[in-house]
């Protein structure tokens, strides 16, 4: 055994037990070599591949061979007419989200936990969840089915009705609530399980004595279940506002159309089609970059809030 | 049991009807897809609007599966769901469980690294570069290979091992067990429902799997059934979906529609049931405490 004095025998025995730890538990390390080449390979060599968002990057030179021009793709960016509108797209999408999607799931979850018959609940769980195993195409396909201008079912019962036809997928004006209420309609359900989980926590005797006290369902929901989810609410809706510059990528690229280009264009799918499409893979690295970073540091900002307002953080 | 006030009957009643009707407006867009598509196409032609019909048919799924695309399309995406999951799973689950392992000496510092993968990422066009600079352009493990873990899955599946008594990895290291056979024999058979949990999400993920799709495959033979169906849906090109021969009289492009979002929600519909039990289990693990 080593005896350690000084910086550098201690230095070299932690060194030695290092070795001999690797030796003694190798299989151990072999167990965890096929995930860590995977984050090395797949997760970090892109966060590398950024550089290039600096460089005029060309694929035949590559990384080492491409010029560097600093900031230029960003100034570039900023000073584009089509930020402007990617901002606002994006800002307009997210927070149409927090208003109208935020609380639905809230709001179905205080409905299922009122309801006395077990089987029932079951049942209404059992359908509302099942959207959100739905793929994005399957689900714009059903959209199509049913609200398109010429032969979807909603335009088809107009018409029996005596009804003009109504545009909806094709209407910039229509679309911001469309695609949120397309949101809410696969992803409000599976939404409930974790309001609804805080919620079968709450101990039974609090109602039992706030009946006692003359407390009807309403008072017993304002005063005892929604302190309950409080803190369930408050990480979540955090998360939310960090989140705030991400809307559903494939969702929108996938309602996206010409006649809504103006009100659809946000972050993602424009570095697909300046990068992918176009080819120009240094600005579009850049974008994303950019998005990348305000959605990093709202993420740390809201960490930061939930944990200063004494709730456990995000990490 | 107290006796209920009338008020509260009534708020009761209300509260089960509200909650019906938002169960059917979900369901109602899969019910009317599904009638549709078995409906005979002389009557769906004819009214247009089907909810109940009177003459049942199979033949949009006939045609739509005598097409090689779709069928070839549908086995492409069978094999990424199969071959991803498994693969997907030993991955992410031999880092967790290794992780959950006190005498791993650079867990702190991993985690640490697993975490920011979570918090910042690179954006699609590193990603791209990565994936064609590996030469996996046009080839079916460009939809895997990146795909293989995620930092939310392997902390979560950390947390799962965490839970698990520290004692059967003890017991079995005396008897001379090492971490590898620990984790095959042991670990892994302990943690049936957490890994179908996880699988599940795996597998819809690897089913549902489009972008990928869109960005790394070239070649129409190798296109999962996702990017098949935008085509079909969205573009409304049916250029693949030809019968050979041609023989039959193509049944209306609404009803093919229709048959291939049905087939292809077909392998969701029949695993949903069985782990619906676990799913829920696994959205919370490690979400809510206690």
């Amino acid at each position: 055994m080593n005896t350690v004095k000084g910086k550098q025998t201690s230095a070299r025995s932690k060194w030695l037990n290092l070795l001999s730890a690797l030796r003694r538990d190798q299989s151990l390390y072999l167990l965890a070599l096929p995930g860590i080449l995977f984050f090395l390979v797949f997760k970090y060599i892109p966060m590398w591949g950024i550089i290039i968002a600096f460089q005029d990057y060309s694929p035949f030179r590559g990384i080492q061979g491409s010029e560097w021009v600093g900031l230029q793709h960003f100034t570039e960016l900023f000073a584009n007419p089509d930020f402007a509108l990617l901002f606002r797209n994006t800002l307009a999408i997210s927070l149409l989200n927090l208003i109208l999607f935020f609380p639905f799931p809230i709001l179905i979850s205080l409905g299922l936990n009122e309801l006395r018959s077990v089987a029932y609940k079951r049942l209404i769980q059992t359908i509302i969840y099942m959207p959100h195993f739905l793929s994005w195409v399957i689900i714009a396909g059903l959209t199509l089915l049913l609200f398109a201008k010429g032969t979807g079912l909603i335009n088809e019962l107009f018409t029996l009705w005596g009804w003009p036809r109504v545009d909806i997928l094709t209407n910039p004006d229509s679309f911001w609530v469309m695609v949120t209420l397309q949101a809410m309609w696969k992803e409000a359900g599976w939404g409930t399980i974790v309001f609804l989980a805080a919620m079968a926590s709450v101990d039974t005797q609090l109602y039992e004595a706030a009946r006692m006290d003359g407390a009807g369902r309403l008072r017993q929901i304002w005063h005892i279940t929604l302190p309950a989810i409080r803190s369930v609410i408050i990480v979540l809706l955090i998360l939310r506002l960090g989140d705030i510059m991400e809307v559903g990528f494939e969702q929108i690229f996938l309602m996206y159309n010409g006649a809504v280009s103006e009100v659809a264009e946000v972050f993602d799918t424009y570095v697909y089609r300046t990068g992918i499409e176009q080819g120009d893979f240094s600005y579009s690295t850049a974008v994303g970059l950019f998005k990348s970073v305000i959605g990093l540091v709202l993420v740390v900002v809201a960490n930061r809030v939930v944990k200063r307002m004494g709730q456990e953080g995000v990490y | 049991m107290h006796r209920l006030k009338w008020s509260e009957r009534v708020g009761q009643s209300l509260n089960a009807v509200v909650l019906g009707l938002l169960a059917v407006v979900m369901f109602f867009p899969l019910y009317y897809v599904f009638v549709v598509s078995f409906t005979d196409p002389g009557e769906y032609l004819q009214k247009k609007i089907v909810l109940f019909p009177e003459h049942w048919s199979v033949e949009a799924y006939t045609y739509l599966l005598s097409t090689p695309a779709f069928a070839r399309s549908l086995g492409n995406s069978a094999f990424l769901a199969t071959v991803g999951t498994v693969c997907s799973l030993a991955v992410s689950s031999s880092l967790a469980y290794a992780l959950s392992q006190k005498r791993f000496q650079f867990r702190k510092i991993l985690m640490f690294l697993i975490v920011l993968t979570i918090l910042f990422s690179p954006g699609i066009i590193p990603n791209y570069l990565l994936v064609r600079e590996l030469g996996l352009i046009n080839n079916i493990w460009a939809l895997i290979l990146p795909a293989l873990a995620n930092g939310w899955t392997v902390l979560l599946m950390k947390n799962f091992f965490d839970s698990l008594p520290a004692e059967i990895s003890e017991a079995a290291s005396i008897d001379g067990c090492s971490a590898i056979r620990t984790w095959y024999t042991i670990v892994l058979p302990l943690s049936m429902p957490a890994l179908a949990a996880f699988g599940l999400f795996f597998a819809v993920g690897y089913w549902n799997q489009f972008f990928a799709a869109l960005l790394y495959l070239n070649d129409s033979a190798k296109w999962p059934i996702q990017v098949l169906l935008q085509n079909m849906l969205l573009n409304a090109s049916n250029i693949d979906l030809v019968a050979p021969g041609q023989q039959m009289e193509t049944p209306p492009t609404e009803m093919l529609k229709m048959a291939a979002i049905i087939v292809a929600i077909l392998p969701v519909l029949i695993v949903y049931p069985f782990i619906q039990k676990h799913f829920a289990k696994g959205a919370l693990i490690g979400s809510v405490k206690g």
